[in-house]
């Protein structure tokens, strides 16, 4: 804001006492707002992982309805002990680690370009918003023709007519790169955000220090952006974790490149076994606790939940 | 905005204009390539050229012809647009009291909604399954359209809450010191200033719903509620003998237009509006 208005304006603060009465007004008003998004939260994401957490100590199974019985802990050794499961907890850990490492270098030598770029800045930030916010069904199809033998320009010449997609480390590294072409520019744009905030005068005078183009990087930039790094990696991590749709699209799932996502929807969904499809679910659930945990205690506080907002 | 230690040389210039065409070829060759496959012939459908040897429309005019198609569309711009505006007007009545209003839990709130955000979704939908077809939601609107909202909440209200935290409200004092009825003031200068953010909001909750593939596959069963990504990935060709090939790239080329009208008339808000929410949090 250019403007700013006196801070002590009369009666814009009444004292103390007058303002229990009008403090409750706000309260009431506070609450009254805020109900309609909190009751839509509790009722269709808090109160379904309540009720996930049950069905996941039952037997049940939609073919077999009637066998429906409470069985303790049971289903959480059944998919502990399979290695299906595993196999998948592995290829979810090494699509999310890959895509995201590979994102950051990416995202940063992009939010560099869109941040500072002397020419065309509309036409770059344009563009890349189209990886953003293009339907991920869509950008998986085009991958996936592009690798089909025949149909696919990425088949023809890169794989040399292999039929990548229905071999596992092939098909692994070709979700990850679509994983990064989709989300890359996220990325970017989060850590751009956090560009903006290094101010121009610190680099002026660490460049007249004689800090290379390098040590400005890593000693000025880095650290100034260093929440917004931590931010977009948190959020792209946790969200690489959840990986389905290009999956889904690329390989089905086959030849063992199912994620966690992938085979809880497949036991659940196609297999109809809602005991072990919720023992799942529960188990990524934690499992995506545990990762926000490590980052907010690794990484302190900079986690955006961090609020210190409304105060104005 | 000049770099640092540099004038603007026609070196300089050129250099950035190559690593722009870079970014921009990046960004675009997977688009453009389903697009080329949409306006292939059957026969040249399988050449692997980029470019298409022969055009058509064939398979635009295949796909709106089936009701598997134009069902689905109806579908996704009816559940996306009732989904967007529920959870704008949620969230900026919840964004106005976070960024305005001093109440109990309000830390809580935005606690919780942080958590909404970064749920995996593939949690909610065993009981959710389970849920909606003993109350009877299972493949309807508003099967899908309850979880949207729901993760489409914390979004709204980050982005905002922030928007909101940036608006001048002693405007509205002051124009009520000059006058103007409580009315008149949210009329002529508050609604003015929280359009912008709420219209950005919009876009983005609406991108969400309209990206959404792992609830509608997993909530809807016919063509009663099925969107169009879910539509695409069933699309087996009019015989087992047809490929789909033409008629799923079509399918996707149309659902990518609302995406590329955004981008290109409101890219600046979609940015700020992306950017915003997460530093300022």
């Amino acid at each position: 804001m250019s403007h700013a208005l006196p801070e002590a304006e009369p009666g814009a603060r009444p004292a103390k006492a007058a303002l229990s009465e009008g403090k409750k007004a706000e309260r009431r008003l506070g609450l009254l707002l805020c109900a309609p998004a909190v009751l839509v939260m509790a009722a269709v994401a808090g109160w379904p992982i309540i009720y996930s957490l049950w069905l996941s100590l039952q037997r049940y199974d939609l073919k077999f309805p009637d066998k429906q019985e409470f069985v303790g802990l049971d289903n959480y050794v059944t998919v502990l002990s399979s290695p299906y499961w595993w196999n998948a907890m592995w290829i979810t850990i090494v699509i999310t680690v890959v895509s995201v490492a590979i994102e950051l270098v990416l995202g940063m030598a992009l939010a560099l370009i869109m941040h500072r770029t002397l020419v065309g800045r509309g036409i770059v930030r344009t563009s890349t918003l189209i990886p953003y916010g293009i339907v991920t069904v869509v950008a998986a199809f085009s991958w996936r023709y592009a690798w089909t033998p025949n149909t696919g320009y990425l088949a023809e010449t890169i794989a040399g007519g292999e039929p990548v997609l229905t071999q596992k480390v092939p098909a692994v590294l070709a979700v990850i790169l679509a994983e990064i072409w989709k989300t890359t520019p996220f990325m970017a744009l989060l850590l751009m955000a956090g560009l903006a905030l290094v101010p121009d005068d610190l680099l002026k005078a660490a460049a007249v220090d004689g800090a290379s183009a390098w040590q400005r990087f890593t000693r000025v930039m880095v650290p100034v952006m260093k929440p917004a790094i931590l931010v977009a990696l948190l959020f792209r991590t946790l969200d690489a974790f959840r990986i389905f749709d290009n999956l889904f699209v690329l390989t089905g799932g086959s030849q063992g490149t199912s994620s966690v996502s992938m085979i809880t929807y497949n036991n659940l969904i196609k297999g109809l076994n809602l005991g072990i499809g919720s023992t799942m679910s529960v188990l990524i659930f934690i499992a995506v606790a545990i990762i926000a945990f490590i980052f907010i205690k690794l990484f302190g506080t900079a986690a955006p939940g961090t609020d210190r907002g409304g105060r104005r | 905005m000049a770099g640092i230690g540099g004038a603007e040389t026609p070196a300089r210039k050129a250099r950035w204009a190559v690593l722009n065409t870079l970014v921009v070829a990046y960004a675009l060759f997977p688009v453009l390539w389903i697009v080329s496959l949409s306006f292939k012939t059957k026969e040249t459908l399988a050449d692997g050229n980029f470019i298409p040897r022969a055009w058509t429309l064939d398979n635009y005019a295949a796909i709106f012809s089936t009701t598997e198609f134009v069902r689905a569309l109806v579908n996704s711009i009816g559940i996306a647009v009732i989904a967007t505006v529920i959870a704008v007007v949620f969230g900026t009545m919840a964004a106005y009291a976070i960024a305005r209003l001093d109440f109990p839990g309000k830390r809580v709130l935005v606690g919780v909604s942080l958590l909404v955000s970064m749920f995996p979704q593939i949690s909610l939908i065993s009981p959710l399954f389970e849920i909606e077809r003993t109350l009877g939601l299972f493949d309807t609107w508003p099967g899908l359209i309850l979880p949207y909202i729901t993760f489409a909440l914390p979004l709204a209200i980050y982005t905002l809450s922030a928007f909101f935290r940036e608006i001048p409200w002693e405007l509205e004092k002051a124009a009520k010191m000059d006058g103007a009825t409580p009315g008149q003031a949210f009329r002529r200068v508050i609604a003015p200033l929280a359009a912008p953010g709420v219209f950005t909001t919009a876009i983005l909750v609406f991108i969400f719903c309209w990206n959404d593939f792992l609830f509608a596959i997993s909530l809807t069963s016919t063509e009663r509620s099925r969107t169009v990504p879910v539509a695409l990935s069933f699309f087996t060709g009019s015989s087992q003998f047809e490929d789909p090939t033409g008629s799923i790239a079509a399918a996707a080329v149309v659902i990518t237009i609302p995406i590329v009208v955004f981008v290109l008339f409101f890219q600046r808000r979609i940015v700020a509006g992306l950017t915003s929410g997460a530093v300022k949090g």
